[in-house]
């Protein structure tokens, strides 16, 4: 039965009928030609988004919980609601070695501090961290380093600040590795500026990194720390580590294991969620809208191949006249459907290429970029051509009855 | 001796066409329109029949009838031995296609073919391939003159040559009956004789031809002629057949 699909006249046949009013032919096609452009540029757009969220976030975005201590809200154990709780570096250690699937658990703190820099001052954030950090939370550095190993050891004064802090106290283009800034009144050595990224903008402002040695020195905070930033193995569920931290701490605390005010929370896997469930929304209303599109296209096919069908009465009634069997009418019409489909949909696929190229040009290079690698997948466009065949099939076979519908005799008095 | 058994074919083997009490109404509103009442007609083997009648009369239905393009109400119709009755769509497309060949007054070639593809056109549906209908069909268009004009298309074309064309197209499939419907309607008399030479050769070759015309010349240029009136058939007369040949 599909015999005929391999048989050149067959494809005589069409392209003499669809080559004998060129412009016809290109104006049906347009309906699908840009409904399935829209599915690949629009879709290959939102991939691109999604794979710029996963390059500025990686990982860490999606398994990452900060943890810090509060007061007791629940009496237990002999001690009175209100009890003032703090994180100590012991119990680090000891969530590190009893909680599975924690990757980096990471003792961290936080002061206001005036920083000072001859006569220029701000009042910013000053953290106390690992060099660690750097691995759970991508410092992006324009100039020297962050903190390492040696400073911790030797609970040395240096700072490795922000472009807006840099910004803040120095002027245009001037050089500040090896300068000095006061925080606290206590000198400081630059060492590092990094430039804050997307994942900054979570939590508070970020401003100047002093090493987590010379902070518990400096504002004397001894084995106590103020949060706690914990990241899992990515085939663990960051809910759960961050449930399993907090029934140990409460433990460790002698902390009632139902207060639930005692030890906060903070899951920033819950908040890229909402902005991934952003892109699956997108990507939900790209489909949409391309299939959507793709189906007025087939319709517009349809319809224009109705039109031709009605001025082909009189050829349809020579065929026939000729020994053309109705079938051999219906097929040829159908395959006309599917054809133009298949052709408009191959150049939308082409030119929808051709977008994503240029978005990826345009807006793909580079770190900061707004769409990385902006593609479709090869299924996607194997879905959108299936759908289009299939919906052209459907839809030819209204202009192909209609066309058998008149009976040969009348057809052949068609004027 | 061998005897061969009679059969019903034996009976009318010179019997092409055979029609007893043809009906055929056609329902205009509330009321129909009878428009032929009881047609009896035989046509033999190797005949060059003239249908002439008033417009109205009747003439075309019947020649849509045995071109099964068109169905009668009642009565029989048998060709060539067979009894055309209650065809199916699919049924007739196949005995058009290899019983009749067709001749329009308006020619009726696919305008975006060649000369060439409209004379194929029938051998395509039959299934024969390619180049063997190619070479039919250019054998058949050698026939009619136009070996040189096969890759042209229909409106770089001359009426004459037109009809040549259809003329071609219809022997292509080599039918048992030409069917012709005024096939010199649309032509100036010069051209009209020459299609009357190539379808009186035609006849000369022992093609059974059926015409419809009202032009009494051309009728003239057959072997019988039937008139028709308000759907019955009036006179039945066997002529002598004037050549086209001495016009062109």
């Amino acid at each position: 039965m599909f015999k005929f699909i391999f048989d050149k006249d067959t494809w005589q046949e069409v392209f003499d009928s669809l080559s004998k009013n060129k412009l016809r032919t290109i104006l049906t096609m347009v309906g699908v030609w840009w409904g399935i452009l829209l599915l690949v540029g629009l879709l290959g757009a939102a991939r691109g988004l999604e794979n710029s969220f996963n390059r500025m976030f990686g990982d860490f975005a999606t398994n990452s919980v900060f943890i810090w201590a509060g007061n007791t809200s629940k009496p237990f154990k002999g001690f009175q609601e209100g009890k003032r709780l703090r994180l100590k570096l012991s119990d680090v250690a000891k969530l590190e070695d009893n909680i599975e699937g924690i990757e980096f658990a990471v003792a961290r703190n936080m002061n206001q501090g005036l920083v000072v820099r001859d006569f220029l001052s701000a009042n910013l954030n000053v953290l106390g961290d690992f060099p660690v950090l750097d691995k759970v939370k991508k410092r992006n550095l324009v100039a020297g380093r962050f903190i390492n190993q040696n400073d911790i050891d030797n609970h040395k004064k240096v700072t490795v600040i922000s472009e807006d802090t840099y910004k803040q106290l120095y002027e245009k283009e001037e050089e500040a590795i090896g300068t000095y800034i006061q925080i606290n009144s206590i000198n400081y050595l630059v060492v590092g500026i990094y430039q804050k990224g997307m994942i900054d903008n979570f939590g508070p402002s970020e401003d100047v990194y002093i090493p987590f040695s010379t902070f518990q020195q400096v504002y004397n905070q001894g084995d106590k720390f103020g949060f706690l930033m914990i990241t899992g193995k990515p085939e663990y569920k960051i809910g759960q580590i961050e449930q399993d931290a907090k029934l140990l701490l409460k433990n460790l605390n002698e902390v009632h294991p139902e207060d639930n005010q005692a030890f906060g929370g903070f899951n920033l896997g819950k908040e890229f969620a909402k902005r991934y469930n952003f892109l699956t929304g997108m990507q939900f209303l790209t489909w949409f809208v391309g299939i959507a599109t793709l189906i007025a296209g087939v319709f517009a096919i349809g319809n224009i191949l109705l039109i031709t069908v009605k001025e082909r009465t009189k050829e349809i009634g020579v065929r026939r006249a000729l020994g053309a069997t109705p079938f051999e009418i219906q097929r040829q019409i159908i395959v006309e459907a599917v054809f133009l489909t298949i052709v408009a949909g191959m150049f939308g696929v082409i030119i929808g290429g051709w977008i994503l190229i240029a978005l990826d040009h345009f807006l793909g290079q580079g770190e900061d970029a707004i769409l990385v690698n902006a593609s479709v997948s090869i299924l996607v466009l194997f879905i959108a051509m299936v759908v289009s065949v299939v919906l052209g099939t459907l839809i030819g076979l209204i202009p192909a009855f209609k066309a058998t519908s008149v009976k040969p005799i009348d057809a052949l008095r068609e004027e | 001796m061998i005897v061969k058994p009679i059969s019903y074919n034996d009976i009318n083997v010179n019997k092409m066409l055979e029609i007893r009490n043809l009906h055929k109404s056609y329902p205009i509103g509330d009321s129909s329109l009878h428009v032929l009442k009881g047609i009896n007609l035989t046509v033999e083997d190797g005949e060059m029949v003239a249908i002439m009648g008033s417009s109205g009369s009747g003439k075309s239905t019947l020649l849509n009838i045995i071109g099964m393009l068109d169905e009668a109400d009642s009565g029989e119709y048998i060709l060539d031995g067979l009894p055309i009755k209650n065809l199916t769509e699919k049924k007739a497309a196949l005995y058009r296609n290899k019983f009749l060949g067709f001749i329009f007054q308006s020619f009726n070639l696919i305008n975006y073919k060649t000369a060439l593809e409209n004379v194929a056109l029938p051998l395509y549906y039959q299934g024969m391939s390619r180049k063997e209908r190619q070479e039919l069909a250019m054998f058949h268009l050698g026939k009619v003159g136009l070996t040189e004009w096969s890759h042209h298309l229909p409106k770089e074309l001359s009426g004459g040559q037109k009809q040549r064309v259809a003329i071609a197209r219809a022997l292509a499939a080599n039918p048992k009956l030409l069917l012709a419907d005024e096939p010199t309607g649309a032509l100036d008399s010069g051209t009209s004789y020459e299609i009357m030479k190539f379808i009186q050769d035609l006849n000369d070759e022992g093609k059974t031809i059926l015409m419809v015309t009202h032009e009494e010349d051309i009728a003239n240029m057959c072997k019988r002629i039937v008139r028709l009136r308000d759907g019955v058939i009036m006179e039945d007369t066997k002529i002598t057949q004037v050549r086209a040949q001495q016009y062109v």
